[in-house]
């Protein structure tokens, strides 16, 4: 009877079209997310990825006021901000807490008035909660190309870019003794972080966008010495995470208080923290046993 | 252990090097040449412009005054091929890369794309890394290893390209005794094998002696060069920090002993350079 029950939930988990632009879009979002976002804690950006989601949620709200898809929104406001936090100076940034936070809580304010407006201008219910915590079930059709054409984009930013990225990572200094280009490598990473954002933000949301951006990749850095690996992993996770997630919040419409699905960001959310805390739990006591041995291959 | 060289070929030369930084000169007037295959130390305490200095020889910053000027080629600063160890980077222990891949990006971590690597490439990188007795750890993060241990990554790095000249920024900071000689008699062994020239800065002269061909002597924005015999006496050091500076040798050890002022010490003046440029 319970197995008659998954099976029939299952085949209409797949014959669901919302389900399946949700599959697609968190599919191309979570790979984007597992290659942007091992540099973004490599190169020691996580915090600039946030404020940029923050400073995103103008744009998302602004985006549903005039009518047209939240994507947009979220990719001109980024784009523009990613480029004033680099002219600001990212490294610069973080010491500069009260004038983030300031430009932060601006944004967030513009946020609540376009959602006000949102709000008693549409009939579209809970604007608020899926611009912030985002509905990757409500994701249209329509918007799946633009999805597909952004990540793409962010995707080959990073790979065109590699090995001076994962220099420049290392150290400015020599990047830029070995006749690398620093500030261009570092505005081109900040555009595919700008776009990859600007995707997170309408599959988990704007709050939320930092926990898939650096999250599978944080898990993934624990896995292995490598940084190719640690993208092919990271993408990975991502993907195996928000389809789970996005089962579990087809399947929680029948689950309590009945008729009302339970919001994929959530599931997302919660199987990538518990994953973390498992695999670092792992690592620490492996490496405590493991003191002064070296890996011979790998 | 100076060689008798004949006829040294000339690498590079500076001419009246001036550099400012934020308004402050750092450097001021600086003249010298650099000779094919020497290893010459860059002597001078933190903050006198050894940093400086190489970043300007690396064309990573320009001189406000004067040139640098590499010779008989059209490369000049940073389209030229130069090795660099820069001051101890900290590698998060969670990076994921391994020793032996920071090496290889010596070889082509300038170049866009992603390519898998050739055979030739690969033998290239091992026997670097066995080059600089790096084999045992080559495969760990290098976020995990010692000091000494990513000192001769980054010297594997450094000269995986094959350059002419070397600049090494204070790669004996913060190394125990021992690893410090270890790592200087690896770079002068490496450096005499492939003929290449050595430019490396430390506060303390003294683990450089038994291979330094060349002094270079930093302080107050000024640069003295020559032999170690001729540069470092209480004299020429004198006239560079402008005041009296005692040389003594002992045992073997050169010490550059502060001047004594009436009332005592005065450590701020009297440790040269030690004005925290």
């Amino acid at each position: 009877m319970a197995q008659l029950g998954s099976v029939f939930v299952i085949a209409g988990f797949f014959s669901s079209y919302p389900v399946r632009v949700a599959l697609v879009a968190g599919l191309m979002v979570a790979v984007v997310s597992g290659t942007v976002g091992t540099f973004t804690i490599i190169r020691g950006q996580s915090f600039a990825g946030h404020s940029l989601a923050d400073i995103g949620a103008a744009g998302g709200s602004a985006a549903y006021l005039v009518n047209i898809p939240a994507i947009y929104g979220f990719i001109g406001i980024n784009l523009v901000a990613g480029l004033v936090l680099e002219f600001i100076g990212i490294g610069r940034l973080r010491g500069r807490d009260l004038a983030t936070g300031i430009v932060l809580s601006a944004a967030l304010g513009l946020t609540a008035l376009f959602l006000y407006l949102d709000t008693i201008a549409s009939t579209t219910t809970n604007v608020t909660a899926s611009l912030l915590f985002g509905s990757i079930l409500t994701i249209q059709g329509s918007s799946i190309p633009i999805i597909l054409a952004v990540g793409a984009i962010a995707i080959a930013i990073v790979m065109v870019l590699y090995r001076p990225l994962v220099l420049s990572s290392i150290s400015k200094e020599l990047a830029l003794a070995k006749g690398i280009p620093e500030t261009k490598i570092a505005i081109g990473f900040l555009v595919a972080l700008a776009l990859n954002v600007s995707l997170t933000a309408i599959t988990v949301g704007a709050i939320l966008s930092t926990a898939l951006l650096v999250g599978p990749a944080a898990i993934a850095l624990k896995l292995t010495r490598r940084t190719g690996r640690a993208i092919l992993i990271a993408s990975a996770i991502g993907v195996i995470v928000t389809w789970i997630g996005i089962y579990l919040s087809y399947d929680s419409y029948y689950w309590p208080p009945h008729n009302h699905g339970w919001p994929a960001s959530f599931f997302v959310v919660a199987i990538i923290f518990a994953l973390f805390v498992t695999v670092d739990t792992i690592v620490r006591m492996r490496r405590k046993y493991l003191v002064g041995k070296r890996p011979a291959k790998g | 252990m100076s060689n008798v060289d004949q006829n040294p070929v000339k690498l590079l030369e500076l001419e009246g090097v001036s550099i400012s930084q934020s308004g402050r000169e750092v450097l001021h007037d600086v003249t010298f040449d650099i000779y094919k295959g020497k290893f010459i130390g860059l002597i001078g305490t933190n903050g006198s412009g050894k940093t400086t200095l190489l970043r300007a020889i690396l064309g990573i910053i320009s001189p406000s005054s004067g040139h640098i000027r590499f010779l008989n080629s059209s490369k000049q600063g940073r389209s030229r091929n130069i090795g660099y160890v820069p001051q101890k980077i900290d590698f998060d222990p969670d990076m994921p890369l391994r020793a032996r891949d920071l090496v290889a990006l010596g070889l082509d971590g300038n170049r866009l794309g992603i390519s898998k690597r050739k055979k030739s490439d690969k033998l290239l990188i091992d026997s670097l890394v066995e080059q600089v007795g790096a084999a045992d750890f080559a495969n760990s993060r290098v976020g995990e290893l010692s000091g000494g241990e990513q000192q001769r990554i980054m010297i594997a790095h450094a000269l995986i390209s094959k350059p002419e000249l070397i600049l090494l920024d204070e790669p004996l900071a913060n190394l125990d005794l021992r690893s410090q000689v270890e790592i200087v008699t690896l770079v002068s062994k490496l450096a005499r094998e492939g003929n290449i020239t050595v430019l490396i800065s430390t506060h303390d002269m003294n683990p450089l002696l038994p291979v330094m061909d060349r002094i270079l002597y930093i302080a107050n924005g000024k640069v003295a060069s020559g032999e170690v015999s001729e540069v470092v006496t209480t004299e020429s050091l004198s006239s560079l920090y402008g005041h009296h500076v005692e040389v003594v040798n002992l045992k073997g050890r050169i010490l550059v002993v502060p001047e004594i002022e009436e009332g005592g010490f005065n450590f701020l003046r009297g440790i040269p350079g030690n004005e925290d440029h």
